[in-house]
């Protein structure tokens, strides 16, 4: 397989990475070599194997429906790019 | 003393012929003497780490000290810890105060230990170099026109420099031992769910685990005692009993001294020393197979078939989750934000145009990709499957083995800038380090001798789940009988 | 051209735990802006999700509810797209394996019963707000609602009008304030619904292109929003033109749906599992727990309310509206023993009209069920008619304290005095004696003039029954 540049472009708008015609270009190149060496996965057959996900063979935790949190917006804030009001600003939504 | 071990230093602080904040001044000394020619640490607070050091005196002067009270350590710059500056490596984070501690942290510090600062990174612990972090690339004390590994390059050169006791860092494909192997130092990747995740800036979820860097399998064993343990706020933590991870290193297998590795099955992969592997490390690493024979343990030829595969599974899976974990990456809440932009849409895409690395950004367009409609069953189904099949070739292992053997890296350190262009040969290094975080299983890398250009090679050995103490009892008793691990570059005195 | 409509809903309920689903940060509705955003809420480098234990109880008691399989292990994935509302870029919702699968929900229609199948129940975190005031052309994005435990509750596509899909939502509404797992408080969009809606000829074998409306938060908004969806999507294809599949908005102002830009280009969320959660596992044990705390259920108790109690399917259905209804209606039987019609029909007509015409929910009812126990009580000994009771029922609604209180302190207590009744009688009877003969020549109608002469004199207080009695004895003697 091998991407194109509009399937690179168009993940690039996906993950919301601004990218130009040339870095594209080069990402594709690399992105390609990178998923030929992803291909070799393709040569074995997994026929009925469970996929995997964690490393242990455990289930979740749960926990009790207790608030453990205090108000702290005003230390988190202190590090934010740009607060109003106790909101965190942003360009304009549109819905 | 830059050459002691934590017993040592520990006894020296107990007698009161240390103190920490001494011990701690002469470290921030030597890291303001030599890091500027290795660039190992990213950023050092020496009022916080003698403010600390303060107050581990005091707890050591009411004889409350635990056997980390007072020990400068190193942190890799991926741990939040309170007040410091934390940035993963990236100009995303180059303003990131965290507000808030990780568990390692929390526990080290309870512990009384000291931080001696932030060590440097590839970016978000992407790279097997320390070369892709904002602030330029950490170099090799053994040789400055080399990498120092990666992605925990910092925290590997700061200890093999001797301008940190010990380090602390994260292991997600091999994060910790290659460099630890490339630096000729110690360290070790527990068990998934061992260390709390909590606070540790996420690379790939399923992978990541923090641990211990030292010069000596002992160093390791009491940082880990206080890094490892059950943490309530991270889900994939696992609630077992403490264990003493120190209790085994100096309980030989037999009664036999001259043979204290008497009955210790060692597997020897056939697939780890094939193609790829460098005559000079596979000359050190048989030398190091020999003298453990030596010691008494048995050597087992095995095979892990699924081997070859383990790296393109892992460049699935974790730039899969990498690209997901990235995603809060913004702009809005902290962090970098453009400074110049036009809608929502265009603030998103040039903060993290802006804000990532090179590398950074070709993992998450790796990871978006394989995640995308169409592509989902082909590469990360694929990818998990994969990864069941190299767990269940190290349980067949396990069955005629206790410890699997082999090299940490297929080469010794290579030049700056050597393989950043080319990600495949890149990825190639991690050959035989990520299958133990694809399986979950703890894993170290120890110094074995030397290869080209007199360049420390390393060896890993990987354990069953939970072997962690029986990897330590080994990597011990083949220390006590080799000085490998005290070997230090020139240069650093 | 005939058409048909067919519409499925899926709402997200917010579940009535204290604290959100990954975080120990307080769901309370109405704080200040981010008060409640901890540092998992607000997406910190390096916070991890724990799964809020209420939160999957109350999920396991839906399930069970409706007659849903509950999953023995079922996952949480993570659904990745960019919004500022969304702190982490992604949002845990379970996607492959829900922790509900299938079920159904009866809805009481005015034509009958009918069953609306259930695809499945999963559990997910809502996202924050968008503030849409003019912050410098900017928008204000609060995160104290981000990761509050939603529970979304899917449909088949089983509806066909929007009446329909009306007296689902009512229904669902009901059933989840019912089981205790949702304050269904639609004002503060504790209960939302998407409703996909889609047109096709009459006949059809396949479905037409459907539209999503997203956030309707009252069941006025859901109906006219589909009715108007419904006429857009008819007028567009009788145009020739076609439905493009999209994400609409309900404008009430307007009574239209508008196209959401914001989501034109969301389609590719890429889900995988969240590798910070491990499988939910829900052991039998749990199951038969939550079970056995299941208070009974609507459908189980309009049945036994028809069953036992000899009621009509409608009034069942009335009484097991809500479970304060429900409550109500019990305890009031329970009061009196017995007078299951007669509570019916007074909690249907008199207490439900009152309540309505105060605009207050049966739990701020002024009259308790005791007090109108009391009232019910006094109409059963033949105290007072049923007339009388209503004004008595007024002044009980207006002005508080007990029947029989009201009914000595204003003389409304019915004359059941034989010797009483037979004087009053007599003199009626002296007094009438041209109705007298007409009635003894065959004439009905006399006997009622009679009646209504000996309830004047006893100015309406006299039993009716006990007069005709003693009448009828009285003229054949």
């Amino acid at each position: 397989m091998s991407l194109s540049l509009p399937e690179v472009k168009r993940i690039a708008w996906l993950a919301r990475i601004e990218i130009t015609d040339a870095e594209a270009g080069a990402a594709q190149g690399h992105l390609n070599d990178i998923f030929t060496l992803i291909e070799q996965m393709q040569s074995v057959d997994t026929e009925g194997v469970a996929p995997m996900a964690h490393g242990q063979d455990v289930v979740q935790r749960l926990r009790e429906d207790r608030v453990t949190e205090t108000d702290l917006h005003a230390l988190y804030q202190g590090i934010a790019p740009q607060v109003e009001g106790g909101l965190y600003l942003v360009p304009k939504v549109i819905e | 003393m830059f050459n002691a071990s934590l017993k040592q230093l520990s006894a020296l602080l107990a007698q009161k012929k240390l103190s920490s904040t001494e011990l701690t001044q002469s470290y921030l000394d030597r890291v303001a003497r030599l890091n500027p020619g290795l660039n190992a640490f990213l950023s050092v607070d020496a009022e916080r780490s003698l403010a600390q050091a303060r107050a581990a005196d005091e707890r050591i002067a009411a004889g409350k000290a635990q056997p980390l009270t007072g020990i400068p350590v190193a942190h890799k710059d991926i741990f939040c810890a309170r007040g410091w500056l934390t940035t993963c490596g990236s100009k995303m984070l180059a303003n990131f105060v965290s507000p808030y501690d990780a568990h390692v942290v929390e526990q080290l510090n309870a512990a009384g230990a000291v931080i001696l600062g932030k060590t440097n990174m590839d970016e978000f612990a992407m790279g097997s170099s320390s070369e892709t972090g904002f602030r330029g690339p950490v170099r090799n004390p053994w040789d400055r026109t080399r990498v120092a590994g990666g992605s925990s390059g910092g925290s590997a050169a700061a200890v093999a420099a001797r301008i940190a006791p010990v380090a602390i860092g994260t292991d997600t494909g091999g994060s910790i031992r290659q460099p630890a192997a490339l630096t000729g130092i110690c360290g070790l990747k527990p068990t998934y769910g061992v260390v709390s995740r909590y606070g540790m800036i996420a690379f790939a979820s399923s992978l990541d685990q923090g641990g211990p860097m030292g010069k000596s399998a002992e160093d390791l064993a009491l940082l880990l005692n206080v890094m490892a343990g059950f943490d309530a706020r991270d889900s994939t933590s696992l609630e077992r009993p403490a264990e003493d991870y120190a209790r085994l290193l100096d309980a030989p297998l037999t009664g036999d001294h001259a043979k204290p590795l008497s009955g210790l099955r060692i597997g020897v992969p056939r697939e780890y020393f094939g193609e790829g592997l460098s005559g000079d490390v596979a000359a050190a690493v048989e030398a190091t197979l020999a003298q453990f024979e030596k010691l008494g343990a048995t050597r087992i030829a095995i095979s892990l078939p699924n081997s070859g595969l383990s790296v393109p599974a892992y460049y699935v899976i974790a730039p899969a989750e990498a690209s997901s974990n990235l995603s809060r990456f913004d702009g809005v809440r902290y962090g970098y934000r453009a400074a110049e932009y036009g809608d929502l849409a265009d603030m998103y895409r040039k903060t993290r145009a802006q804000g990532f690395g090179a590398e950074v950004k070709r993992r998450i367009l790796i990871g978006t990709y394989v995640l995308s409609h169409g592509y989902y069953d082909a590469y990360y189904l694929k990818a998990q499957k994969i990864r069941r099949r190299i767990a269940q070739d190290f349980a067949a292992a396990y069955k005629h083995c206790d410890l699997i053997l082999g090299p940490t890296s297929p080469s010794v350190a290579f030049g700056l800038g050597a393989k950043v262009s080319d990600p495949v040969q890149m990825y190639l290094i991690d050959i035989y380090t990520v299958a133990a975080n694809l399986a979950g299983l703890p894993a170290m890398s120890i110094p074995c001798g030397f290869g080209e250009g007199g360049m420390p090679v390393g060896l890993q050995l990987v354990g069953d789940y939970f072997a962690e103490a029986r990897m330590l009892q080994a990597a011990h008793q083949f220390q006590l009988a080799t000085d490998w691990h005290l070997r230090q570059p020139a240069g650093t005195e | 051209m005939d058409w048909e409509t067919v519409i499925g809903i899926e709402t997200h309920a917010q579940l009535s735990t204290v604290s959100k689903i990954f975080s120990g940060a307080s769901t309370a509705f109405g704080a200040a802006p981010n008060v409640q955003a901890c540092a998992v809420d607000i997406a910190l480098p390096g916070v991890l999700p724990v799964l809020n234990k209420g939160a999957v109880e109350r999920a396991v008691r839906f399930g069970l509810a409706v007659g849903a399989d509950i999953r023995r292990r079922s996952v949480f994935a993570r659904k990745n797209y960019f919004y500022p509302d969304l702190p982490k870029g992604y949002q845990i919702s379970q996607y492959e394996l829900p922790v509900v699968q299938g079920g159904s929900l009866s809805v009481m229609l005015k034509g009958g019963e009918k069953t609306v199948r259930l695809t499945r129940a999963h559990l997910e975190e809502d996202a924050g707000k968008s503030l849409h005031e003019d912050f410098h052309g900017m928008s204000g994005i609060d995160l104290n609602r981000a990761g509050t435990p939603l529970l979304e509750i899917v449909t088949e596509p089983d509806m066909s009008s929007a009446e329909e899909a009306v007296a689902y939502a009512k229904a669902l509404h009901a059933l989840v304030r019912w089981i205790g797992i949702c304050d269904g408080n639609m004002q503060e969009g504790s209960f939302r619904c998407d409703a996909n809606v889609s047109v096709r000829r009459k006949g059809a074998d396949v479905l037409g292109t459907r539209c999503e409306i997203k956030n309707l938060n009252s069941f006025r908004f859901l109906e006219e929003a589909i009715n108007y969806e419904v006429r857009r999507q008819i007028e567009l294809i009788e145009d020739g033109g076609s439905v493009v599949q999209e994400t609409r908005l309900y404008d009430p102002d307007r009574k239209q749906t508008r196209s959401m830009r914001s989501k034109e280009d969301a389609h590719d969320y890429r889900y995988f599992p969240d590798p910070d959660l491990l499988p939910l596992a829900i052991s039998a044990e749990t199951i038969e727990q939550i079970r056995s705390e299941l208070p009974e259920l609507p459908a189980a108790k309009r049945k036994r309310y028809v069953d036992e109690y000899q009621l009509s399917a409608y009034d069942a259905g009335v009484l097991t509206s809500s479970r304060e209804v429900a409550d109500y209606f019990e305890d009031l039987v329970g009061a009196l023993g017995g007078g299951y019609k007669l509570a019916a029909s007074w909690i249907a007509g008199e207490l439900f009209g009152a309540l309505k015409r105060a605009g207050l929910e049966v739990s701020q009812s002024p009259l308790s069920s005791r007090q109108l126990a009391g009232l019910l009580r006094e109409i059963q000994d033949g105290v007072i008619s049923g007339k009388t009771a209503k004004d008595v029922f007024d002044a009980m609604w207006n002005g508080g304290g007990e029947a029989a209180d009201i009914i000595a302190a204003s003389g409304l207590k019915q004359i059941s005095d034989a010797g009483e009744l037979e004087q009053v009688i007599d003199a009626v009877l002296a007094a009438n004696s041209k109705s007298v003969e007409e009635y003894r020549a065959g004439r009905q109608k006399a006997f009622n003039a009679l009646v209504g002469q000996a309830m004047k004199a006893t100015r309406g207080k006299g039993n009716p029954a006990q007069i005709n009695e003693i009448l009828k004895k009285k003229l054949a003697g």
